[in-house]
């Protein structure tokens, strides 16, 4: 049984549609006209246990509503889910103590207290015994390196620093399944990086199911190996990260080292250039036309170095999302 | 057969210490945060006493000093000592911030925290509750007995330990009721965003009709069916024990009905969660 099974699940929120102007304001008292608004049509997966994918899209794509869906904040309006044979919006009990969320929001803390407390308090509300809240801890501060900042108010924390302690909070019960909805939102790179690792070993060792959302695709190549493209509240996507850049990006990128101190002009005529800083250029290629490239540049220029690779993945998303609003836009 | 019973009973009885673990925890928890600020917070607690003091000028003043004068009932002694008694009880019944809390953490989306984890928001929010009184008591205990000894000359005896006993419940399902109706009204935010204004209308209501301002028999001239509301409860009725104003026969069937009251408020409070959940769920969070 997979540990998450959702099948066709959608949901729609009505939003209140007010028109500009006091006039328009006032008539609102009377009455109002609302607007269905489809931040999930009807999507469909399955994530096995173990397994850590990421949901991928542009804001409002209904990555997070999705997550909403399945810590049970939120009841579908069709379609059914499943999370660890539990059905989320219930909300009982024996589910909630088998996941965890966590949000940029980071909101599990006690504000004033040393992070200690908090993690006393969930201790108690997932009935922890003492042996396992005290190993783990232990565990969790080594790994996540902030045995010295236990005593210190949560307010006086880094972010980066609050971040790690919201992690600690949300695996002390030891979940099954966690949600990470943005989790390196606003860090700085050595702190999105310390997460990352963090979350990579983490889930390797205790092999607990993941599901993240993110902006930042260093994330997710660093995390995941799968993804879950969502786009205006449909899968667009389901597969491997590389199958991304394979379908959807219809370039590569040649990147040359000329021998001499310049590069040489005229060259755009094989390709977009992407970067010129001589004697190094990068030129942005069609998929097809690369083995052809290749032997021409190479018969007509001295060439020290040569190396073909994959459009960034950060890129391809972000042209994939762009093509999918502009097709959307012109069907509409 | 004997021995699931016994195992149910185990069970049974895992569960209860498990649950007065964690409502100790919260308890020890929301006191240390108590203390966090504790010269803002003793601070806020002597200013609460500077209208005790202005309160009983004012009243000498009505009173011209006659301390034979009577006013519906009342001599200036048997004012001042109502007033101060109920400020006592509207320090168990006042929950300051209860309901805005409330409502604030459904706006900006923190009410999830009790979605997720398995707990009890009200709960949660009651052993919150009390520990903030906990502190305030420690703090407030010494500037009350103060007050109380500056104003000796005008309290009436002892009262009986009965009387005394009936008091201090009173005062304890005063806090029950003050914090359910609180409650109650944090979370009708989960239709309406903004309670400010209900707040404000539930403090001004509150004040007249729980003989807060001037005593309830003096309102019940005007509102005669003040007596079938909850307010009274909050502060009038257990300084109204204390005082000797509730005839003994009748002071048992007072009681009932403020317990009925809590538990009205309490089934109150859980159909609102129950259906507010639901709400917060269907239009989002």
């Amino acid at each position: 049984m997979p540990a998450i099974d959702v099948q066709n699940i959608g949901r729609t929120y009505k939003v209140y549609q007010k028109r500009e102007g006091l006039f328009a304001s006032v008539k609102g008292l009377l009455h109002r006209e609302y607007r269905d608004v489809h931040a999930v049509r009807d999507i469909s997966f399955t994530i096995e246990e173990g397994e850590m994918v990421a949901f991928l899209g542009p804001n409002g794509a209904g990555k997070t509503t999705t997550l909403k869906l399945l810590s049970g904040l939120i009841v579908p309006t069709s379609g059914t889910a499943t999370v660890l044979g539990y059905t989320p919006w219930k909300r009982e009990d024996a589910y909630r103590r088998r996941f965890s969320l966590v949000t940029g929001q980071k909101e599990q803390l006690w504000w004033d207290l040393p992070a200690q407390e908090s993690f006393r308090l969930n201790k108690e509300i997932y009935r922890v015994s003492w042996d396992d809240y005290r190993s783990r801890l232990d565990e969790l501060t080594e790994l996540l390196e902030v045995g010295e900042l236990m005593g210190q108010p949560v307010r006086e924390l880094s972010l980066g620093e609050r971040m790690r302690m919201e992690l600690i909070a949300a695996l002390l019960h030891r979940p099954d399944v966690l949600f990470l909805d943005e989790p390196t939102i606003g860090l700085d790179v050595v702190s999105q990086r310390n997460v990352q690792q963090f979350l990579l070993k983490y889930q390797k060792e205790q092999g607990i199911t993941v599901v993240l959302t993110s902006h930042y695709m260093k994330d997710v190549e660093a995390l995941c190996d799968r993804a879950i493209v969502i786009n205006k509240g449909n899968v667009i996507h389901d597969g491997s990260l590389d199958d991304i850049v394979d379908r959807f990006s219809q370039h590569k990128i040649i990147e040359l080292h000329f021998g001499g101190d310049s590069t040489p002009r005229g060259i755009d005529r094989y390709g977009v250039v992407l970067e010129d800083r001589p004697p190094m250029l990068r030129l942005q290629v069609e998929k097809q036309k690369v083995s052809h490239v290749l032997s021409k540049v190479l018969a007509e220029y001295t060439i020290d170095d040569v190396s073909v690779s994959e459009r960034p993945l950060e890129d391809v998303i972000a042209e994939l999302f762009a093509a999918d609003n502009k097709q959307n836009a012109d069907n509409e | 057969m004997l021995t699931m019973s016994d195992s149910v009973a185990q069970s049974a009885l895992t569960n209860f210490r498990q649950g007065l673990r964690i409502k100790w925890v919260i308890l020890k928890t929301a006191m240390e945060e108590r203390l966090v600020y504790r010269g803002d917070f003793a601070f806020a607690t002597l200013v609460r006493f500077l209208p005790i003091i202005t309160q009983v000028f004012l009243w000498n003043a009505i009173f011209a000093g006659d301390s034979q004068r009577q006013l519906n009932g009342y001599s200036y002694s048997a004012m001042v000592s109502y007033y101060l008694l109920v400020m006592v009880a509207r320090a168990f019944s006042s929950m300051p911030g209860l309901s805005n809390g409330i409502a604030m953490s459904v706006r900006d989306g923190s009410v999830r925290k009790y979605l997720l984890q398995p707990v009890d928001m009200l709960g949660y929010l009651f052993w919150h509750r009390i520990a903030h009184k906990l502190v305030y008591y420690i703090v407030a205990t010494g500037p009350f007995a103060l007050v109380f000894w500056l104003c000796r000359a005008y309290l009436p005896a002892w009262p009986e330990p009965l009387v005394l006993f009936a008091c201090g419940m009173s005062l304890a399902m005063a806090f029950l009721i003050g914090f359910l109706i609180e409650a109650l009204i944090g979370l009708v935010s989960f239709w309406f965003l903004e309670v400010s204004s209900l707040i404000f209308i539930y403090m001004m209501m509150s004040y007249f009709l729980s003989g807060h301002m001037i005593p309830l028999e003096w309102i019940a001239e005007w509102i005669p069916w003040v007596h079938y509301l909850p307010f009274k409860y909050l502060a009038y009725f257990p300084a109204a024990i204390l005082l000797g104003r509730i005839p003994p026969e009748s002071l048992m069937l007072e009681l009932c009905i403020q317990a009925a009251w809590i538990v009205a408020l309490l089934v109150l409070n859980r159909v609102a969660f129950h259906y507010g959940v639901r709400r917060y769920g269907a239009f989002g969070g």
